[in-house]
């Protein structure tokens, strides 16, 4: 369903900063993939995201989505069908605005916003019902201004806004990476549930070897901008992060280098 | 004296328009626009180029707001497509105004004087209802009717007018398009991956912010029976006056109190200059100066204060340490 075609992007090409984030990035997502990202710094994970989602556009190769050619449709428009959460907690949401707010604007995504009332009390209802399935008492607080809520409680309910309207592809970008590590696991269980609960075709950053190993049905090793291991589900059961490590050594002949990946076995 | 705060009341209820208008782009989008200052005169000046030729009043109010509209949309298109930075845009796009509301005026100043204004056909027929004699029958009645305003018609048509438009824009603000302007200004990076067209939020946000203004410099024009292309200079500064000022008297808690807090922080500015004017020395010149000191003021007043209540608080609890340790050591 969707689908990326040898996708270039240089960043200040022809100087001395030249960046070539991404070199002929191949994939293909099927209905329902879980997939796990992993790749140390800069291997242009973020960018790869960034790149399907629209807030770049790449050099060279071209995106589908269903079938749908979207390289260079606009990312407001694209983002009809596309949820996203950002590492950052505050990136998802509108801090000087109210929970239930927050959640209506999240509406807005799949259809046209109307000179209608954005939260009434049906809406009310509804916000209640959904928060409550994530189980964090965020459902008692629908007129709490957002930016009152902690980290995990503002990545919790930007995973609700992402998802809720049931977007045909998920981009996760690192969304734990910024929480401590309990409140990191409360969010990664409330991913995979949702996720599940909603048969979410992912795509998931992480810097975790162990999670990604955990989570999904695919996982994606990213190097220099390119995907140089794709496991798939029968690959991926058995594989532990030692063998992701050597892995890594013998497709790049070098160390595997990331100073956040947490090699927690 | 008296006289002079019911005219402060009244021209107080007009400006509140103009501040509605700032606390739209300042507060609702955050975007500095310094378009005001022009659009104000915009508004006055096509008012009152229209009465002059024999249009009926209301038509060229509305007219006068319809060209600020376009002018705060103009200000948005350089913003959004030509990337220019928002304060600039707004800067330029006052400039321009200047030269735009001279062609439009045809002359610096337009006297309206005998003219038939909004208020003119307001108050024939606020004569035949008599409202004046019942609400000036608590005056007499206390034995102060010389503490009355000469009519109540300013003040009664302008307290219905701006309150329909503070509830037009309370429920503007609450609908999904209402949200969508807000959390643009909020978080923008958030509402383009909520498919939401910011620019298109940013530009009509700018444009009813500018229709606003442009409507308060029509009827500060008819209610002063004068357009003059200079009565823009320092707007922004009074409107961002009377939204500090508001803001902080009367609270941000919610949208409609916020709106409210706005309209009397608009009024509270014009009483504050009146006063100032009685004082000796003040020059009606000195007004603009005033105006700055009163934001410098309000803005680092708030602050210096907090740091104080601060500053007092650990104090405090420094003391209530120290006495607590001495108790414990006479315990041991
Ligand atoms: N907006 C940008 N401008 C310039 N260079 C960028 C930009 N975004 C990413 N890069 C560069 O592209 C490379 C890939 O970055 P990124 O996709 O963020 O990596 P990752 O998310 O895997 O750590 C890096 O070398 C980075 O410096
Ligand atoms: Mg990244």
């Amino acid at each position: 369903m969707l689908n990326l075609k040898q996708l270039e992007k240089v960043f200040y090409e022809g100087t001395p900063d030249e960046k070539k984030a991404l070199q002929g990035v191949d994939l293909t997502l099927n209905e329902g993939d879980f997939v796990t990202v992993i790749g140390s710094n800069g291997a242009g994970k973020s960018t790869l995201l960034n790149i399907i989602a629209g807030v770049l556009f790449p050099d060279f190769g071209a995106i589908t989505i269903d079938d749908k050619d979207v390289t260079f449709i606009p990312e407001q428009k694209r983002s009809k069908w596309i949820g996203r959460v950002f590492q950052d907690p505050m990136a998802g949401t509108a801090p000087n605005m109210t929970i239930e707010e927050n959640l209506a604007l999240a509406l807005g995504r799949t259809k046209k916003r109307s000179f209608l009332r954005g939260v009434n009390a049906k809406r009310r209802e509804e916000f209640q019902d959904l928060l409550s399935s994530i189980d964090i008492g965020l459902e008692d607080r629908l007129n709490t201004k957002v930016g009152l809520l902690s980290g995990g409680e503002r990545q919790a309910l930007s995973l609700v806004m992402a998802t809720f309207t049931k977007p045909r592809i998920l981009l996760l970008d690192e969304h734990t990476a910024a929480l401590d590590p309990a409140r990191a696991e409360l969010i990664t269980n409330i991913t995979k549930d949702i996720v599940k609960k909603h048969q979410l075709t992912t795509l998931m950053v992480t810097h975790q070897m162990d999670q990604a190993i955990e989570l999904g049905n695919r996982l994606f090793m990213m190097d220099a901008g390119q995907i140089i291991f794709d496991a798939d589900e029968k690959q991926k059961k058995d594989l532990t992060v030692e063998q992701l490590i050597e892995e890594f050594q013998k497709i790049r002949g070098k160390q595997f280098t990331n100073d956040r990946a947490m090699l927690s076995v | 004296m008296v006289g002079a705060l019911y005219g402060a009341f009244e021209s107080g209820l007009i400006y509140a328009l103009m501040a509605l208008g700032v606390y739209l782009t300042f507060r609702v989008l955050d975007f500095p626009d310094l378009t005001v200052d022009g659009s104000f005169v915009t508004g006055g000046a096509v008012s009152a180029i229209m009465i002059v030729n024999g249009s009926d009043p209301f038509l060229a109010t509305l007219l006068g707001g319809v060209a600020g509209f376009l002018a705060g949309c103009v200000t948005g298109l350089l913003h959004t497509k030509g990337n220019i930075n928002p304060l600039l845009a707004g800067i330029l796009m006052m400039t321009a105004l200047y030269s735009i509301n001279l062609r439009i005026m045809d002359m610096p100043n337009i006297p309206l004087l005998n003219q038939s204004t909004i208020f003119t056909k307001i108050e024939a027929w606020w004569n035949s209802l008599q409202l004046d004699e019942i609400l000036m029958k608590p005056f007499t009645a206390l034995g102060i009717s010389d503490y009355a305003p000469r009519t109540f018609l300013v003040i009664v048509s302008m307290v219905v007018f701006v309150i329909i438009i503070k509830f037009v824009m309370d429920w503007l603000l609450q609908t999904e398009a209402g949200l969508a302007l807000r959390a643009t200004g909020d978080n923008i990076r958030m509402v383009r991956s909520l498919s939401a067209n910011t620019n298109r939020y940013i530009v009509m946000g700018l444009g009813l912010s500018n229709g606003l203004v442009a409507i308060s410099g029509a009827l500060i024009a008819q209610y002063n029976g004068f357009a003059d292309v200079n009565l823009g200079i320092g707007m922004i500064v009074v409107g961002l006056a009377s939204v500090i000022i508001g803001e902080g008297l009367f609270g941000t808690k919610k949208i409609a109190r916020t709106t409210l807090a706005v309209i009397l922080g608009a009024i509270a500015y014009r009483i504050i200059i009146a006063l100032a004017l009685r004082v000796d020395f003040v020059d009606a010149s000195d007004m603009k100066l005033i105006t700055a000191v009163i934001v410098v003021a309000a803005l680092v007043i708030p602050h210096w204060w907090k740091q104080v209540k601060e500053n007092n608080r650990r104090h405090t609890k420094k003391r209530q340490l120290h006495q607590n340790g001495k108790g414990e050591n006479t315990h041991a």
